[in-house]
Formats: C-alpha cells, sequence, structure tokens
C-alpha cells in the first residue's frame, strides 16, 4: 500500500512543464503582427518591438529556467537513486513509446494511445452518467429541498469500489461507478447552490408576468444557473480523470491507470515517468477545454 | 372617476428570525383611474411595501389590498412593476427582456409578427430602437432602466407600479428620464404609483403626494393634492410660487415634523 502513495505523490512534481511547453508558441506568435502593426516610423517600430521582446522574454525566461532546473535536480536525483531513470534515458524511452502508439500485440498488449483511449472512454461514460443524473438532481434540490453539503461526498472516492464491484461483478463497469459516483457531487452541490442563488429579483419578474413553470425554467433558472452548473462539471471531470488513475490501478484492465502499475511490477521506471507526463497533460487539457466551455456559456461574458 | 386601487386599513408585519416586525399600521390610501401618485417618506418607511402589496408579490396580515374591488391575490401582468434596479435577464437582449413580456401577455391572442412589432413599437417609445439588439451590460444605468419601463409598458397594464425607479441614476438622467415617463403618461394616461424619496421628482410628476410617518409601524402621515396644471414644464415650475410652497410643504414634512434620527 506505501508503493501507491509513492507512486501518487510522484506525479506532482514533473507535472507543470506542459504547461510552460504550450505557452511559449503562443506568445511567439503574437510579437511579429504587433511588431508587422507598426512599421512606419522605423525608430518606434525598433523600439516597440524591443519592448515586446522585454515583454516576451519576461513571460518565457522564469518558467524556462523553472524547468530546467527541475530537470536539472531530476537528473541530479537519477544519478544518486539506482532505480530513477534520468531525463535522458526517459526522452529515449518516450521516443521509441510514440513512434507507434496506436500497435496491438496481443489483448494485453497495445500502444499507449489505446491506453489513453481507453481510460478517457471510461471517464467519459462515469462522466457523461453523472452529468445525466447530476444536473437534474441538482435543480430538483435547488428548487424544491433543503441544500445539504455534507451528503456524501467527503467519502474517498475508492471506497466505492467495492459496492460497485459487488453489484456489477464485473471491473470495468465498476471503475465507471466510481468515476460517476465521484463526479457526481459536485455537480450536484453547484447546480444546487446556483438554483438557489438566482436572485429574487428575476424570480419576481416571473412572478409579476405569470410565466409558466417551463418558462421560468428556459428562460431564467437554467440560463442563471449555467455558470455554476459548468463549474461543477469541471470539477467534476478533474476529480473523474483523478480517479481513474487510481481505480484502474484496482481494476486491472486496458487502461493508462493500470499501465502504471503494470510497468511497476515490470520495474520500467522510464514508462512510469512517461504515464505520469501523459497524464498530467491529458488532465490539464480536460480542465483547459472545460474552461473553454464554460466561459461560452457564462452570460456575463456576452 | 372610479377608484382602481383601494388600500383599505392595512397592517402589515414580517417575521424574521423569530421576531415580528410592525412594518405598515393602518394604511389607507385610494387610487383613482388614470391619477399618478407618489409614496414619499424616509428609507425604511415601508412604501416599497405599500408597492409590492399593490403588485401582489406580498399580501397584508391585517386589512385588504384590493384592485377594481377585488381583493389582490396575487402578481399579474394588469399591475406591470418596474423595479427599483430594472431587474433585466443578462442573458436576453434588450428586444427579447421585453419580448418575453410582451409575448406573455398578448401571445394567446395574436400571431408572432404582430408581437415583434409591438415590442420594437414600446423599445421605440422609450428610445431605444437604435439599441434592441443589446445585452444589458452593454447599457447604461438610464438606458436599463428605459427598457424596464418599456418591459412594463409592453404589458399594457391597468396601473404602472414604480419602484424608486430612477433612484440609481445621475441627477441629469433621472431628469431627463422623468420628463420622458411625464410625456408617456400624458399619452398612454395610465394610473400610475411610484415610490420615491426626491421631492422635485414627486411634486413634478405627481397628482397626488402620500407622506409616509417613520417606521416601524408607519403609516400615511398626509396627503396632498399637487394642483399644478399640466402639461408642466420644469423649467417654468421652480420659479412657479404654488410648486415652491408645495416642495416646501413636503420638505416641511420629510425634515421637520418627520425628521429621521440618521
Amino acid at each position: 500500500m506505501t508503493t501507491v502513495v509513492n507512486l501518487k505523490r510522484e506525479p506532482v512534481t514533473p507535472e507543470p512543464p506542459t504547461r510552460s511547453v504550450e505557452a511559449p508558441p503562443v506568445e511567439v506568435e503574437i510579437r511579429p503582427t504587433v511588431a508587422a502593426a507598426t512599421p512606419p516610423v522605423a525608430a518606434r517600430a525598433a523600439r516597440s518591438r524591443s519592448v515586446a521582446v522585454d515583454a516576451v522574454m519576461l513571460r518565457i525566461l522564469p518558467p524556462v529556467l523553472g524547468y530546467l532546473a527541475l530537470i536539472g535536480v531530476w537528473a541530479l536525483a537519477a544519478q544518486h537513486a539506482p532505480y530513477l531513470p534520468g531525463p535522458v534515458k526517459t526522452w529515449q524511452a518516450a521516443l521509441t513509446l510514440f513512434s507507434d502508439p496506436f500497435y496491438v500485440k496481443g489483448p494485453n498488449d497495445v500502444g499507449v494511445g489505446w491506453l489513453l483511449l481507453n481510460s478517457l472512454k471510461r471517464v467519459a461514460v462515469g462522466f457523461g452518467l453523472a452529468i445525466a443524473v447530476g444536473v437534474p438532481l441538482g435543480f430538483m434540490i435547488g428548487r424544491f429541498m433543503f441544500l445539504n453539503r455534507a451528503l456524501l461526498r467527503p467519502v474517498s472516492p475508492l471506497a466505492w469500489l467495492p459496492i460497485g464491484l459487488a453489484v456489477f461483478k464485473a471491473a470495468d463497469p465498476s471503475a465507471i461507478f466510481v468515476i460517476f459516483i465521484t463526479s457526481i457531487w459536485p455537480m450536484v452541490i453547484n447546480t444546487a447552490l446556483g438554483v438557489a442563488s438566482v436572485p429574487q429579483d428575476y424570480l419576481n419578474v416571473a412572478r409579476v408576468l405569470r410565466l409558466s413553470e417551463w418558462k421560468v425554467f428556459t428562460k431564467i433558472l437554467f440560463p442563471a444557473t449555467l455558470p455554476y452548473m459548468m463549474t461543477g462539471m469541471r470539477l467534476g471531470l478533474g476529480i473523474a480523470w483523478l480517479v481513474i488513475v487510481a481505480a484502474e490501478m484496482l481494476t486491472g484492465g486496458i487502461g493508462i491507470g493500470f499501465w502504471i502499475w503494470d510497468e511497476w511490477n515490470n520495474l520500467n521506471m522510464e514508462h512510469i515517468i512517461i504515464a505520469i507526463f501523459i497524464v498530467g497533460a491529458v488532465g490539464l487539457i480536460l480542465e483547459q477545454c472545460m474552461t473553454l466551455i464554460a466561459s461560452r456559456f457564462d452570460y456575463r461574458n456576452s | 372617476m372610479s377608484t382602481l386601487v383601494d388600500i383599505n386599513h392595512v397592517s402589515m408585519h414580517f417575521n424574521t428570525k423569530g421576531q415580528t416586525f410592525h412594518a405598515l399600521d393602518n394604511v389607507n390610501i385610494q387610487i383613482a383611474e388614470g391619477e399618478f401618485v407618489s409614496l414619499i417618506g424616509h428609507s425604511g418607511c415601508g412604501k416599497s411595501t405599500v408597492l409590492n402589496l399593490v403588485a401582489g408579490l406580498l399580501q397584508p396580515t391585517q386589512g385588504g389590498a384590493l384592485f377594481k374591488g377585488r381583493e389582490i391575490a396575487g402578481p399579474g401582468p394588469e399591475r406591470a412593476v418596474v423595479f427599483q434596479n430594472h431587474s433585466l435577464l443578462p442573458w436576453l437582449t434588450v428586444f427579447d427582456n421585453v419580448y418575453l413580456a410582451v409575448e406573455r401577455v398578448f401571445g394567446r391572442l395574436e400571431g408572432k409578427a404582430k408581437l415583434m412589432a409591438r415590442t420594437h413599437e414600446v423599445i421605440e417609445l422609450v428610445g431605444l430602437a437604435h439599441a434592441h439588439t443589446k445585452y444589458p451590460n452593454e447599457l447604461s444605468g438610464g438606458m436599463k432602466q428605459r427598457v424596464g419601463i418599456a418591459r412594463a409598458l409592453a404589458m399594457q397594464p391597468q396601473v404602472l407600479l414604480l419602484d424608486e425607479p430612477f433612484g440609481a441614476l445621475d441627477a441629469l438622467t433621472r431628469t431627463h428620464l422623468q420628463d420622458e415617463l411625464m410625456r408617456i403618461t400624458r399619452d398612454s394616461g395610465n394610473t400610475v404609483i411610484m415610490v420615491t424619496h426626491d421631492v422635485d421628482e414627486a411634486v413634478l410628476l405627481s397628482d397626488r403626494i402620500v407622506m409616509m410617518t417613520n417606521g416601524p409601524a408607519a403609516t400615511v402621515g398626509e396627503i396632498m393634492h399637487v394642483d399644478l396644471p399640466r402639461p408642466r414644464q420644469r423649467l417654468e415650475l421652480i420659479e412657479d410660487p404654488r410648486y415652491v410652497h408645495l416642495r416646501s410643504e413636503v420638505l416641511r414634512f420629510l425634515h421637520q415634523r418627520h425628521a429621521k434620527a440618521a
């Protein structure tokens, strides 16, 4: 059990690099257009270009230095810990791994792309079910019931796994069940909170107009609650992606979580570090997508 | 003229956290059709409560609030409210905010083209035709309140209830909107009940001013007739001795006889 704890703690440090690797190209793209937009006076153009360069350097330099330092520490640590592979070794392993991400050599030996897609599929199904049940449930609680935040939320996600196994008698539905049950709470709670905090003014408008319950829902409750719902979904998806790794370690099957456990048994530490990077990057991308969708549906931005 | 709104021996108690707050005590106000009546008083005197009783958003603890001789059981579009903070739905455009009201009131009788024409007409009436595709957060405070007024007018109410409609606006915008409200109500002949704490606004716009005593247990202190001829011109009135007299009467009531300890 202690090994599990170690594995889970490890990902925290190497995760950030993906953040900076994504950020710089965007900045670099902006700079030339700024410079090109002010060509008339040569001096001013040159000055604005140097200002732009300074700004880019200020944005890029600190994180780049930070990651270089991190890689340095990693390399140093690897020299003193015989089982921990260094950055170079890991990079080489990653190159071979990503050169053929979608091979299938047998039921349990497939490319890293398939592992990822299998995990994402479980998350999608569990998370989708959680939306389908959680949002309407949240609406009902918010409109008609006393909001009890305590509910069942503080339970550790994996504590639900035996219940799932007992009910479904199979690994895959159990993993999906754990995703469902853990990602549903933020959605229920946030949706209910959103419904309960719809301004009384808006409801008074509805009362003066004597709007039907359906119109109240479509024109007032739903749009007013949407930002809260999106927050719930973002939190839910984040939890789902954290939980799937742990759940797969316990249930097995094809997926990124079980892969980590499998490679631990093979003592293939390079692959474990790569898996940690993948989990971090995918988690970040999922979060960014949800933030993007959320801002799209937030009336406060319209 | 017949009595449209009759507030008859109304008392109002609020229960909050186990304590009873006595807001209104034995309030009597009769309002005739076509009349413009202002309720004025210090904040916390329950003037908004009176308005909410007529709107049907509140029910009196004692006595009765009658509309056309019948007990007011709940809110309804024939008693349209312009809320203090405009209460526009931020996810709907100006047009859609007004259309929501138009559709609810006339949707069963008229086709879509007619409903849209009505909406455009009333938006034009408040001078916002150019902004009908905008969202509320793209509008100034004065424009938002115009939309609020347009939405209320669009319901073709029998009485228009204004809850400190211009309280949150700057002085210049306020005078501008007061003039427009005068024009609109003169043209439509609407019955209006307006809550305000602005003495000039009350004297300029009203046929009668209901002055309320301080709460708790607030009641009607005095009712003053404003017999200035219409149409009224703001600039002519400021030097009119009758206007000056009426204005100082209200001020005397508020600041001498019912001064509020700050």
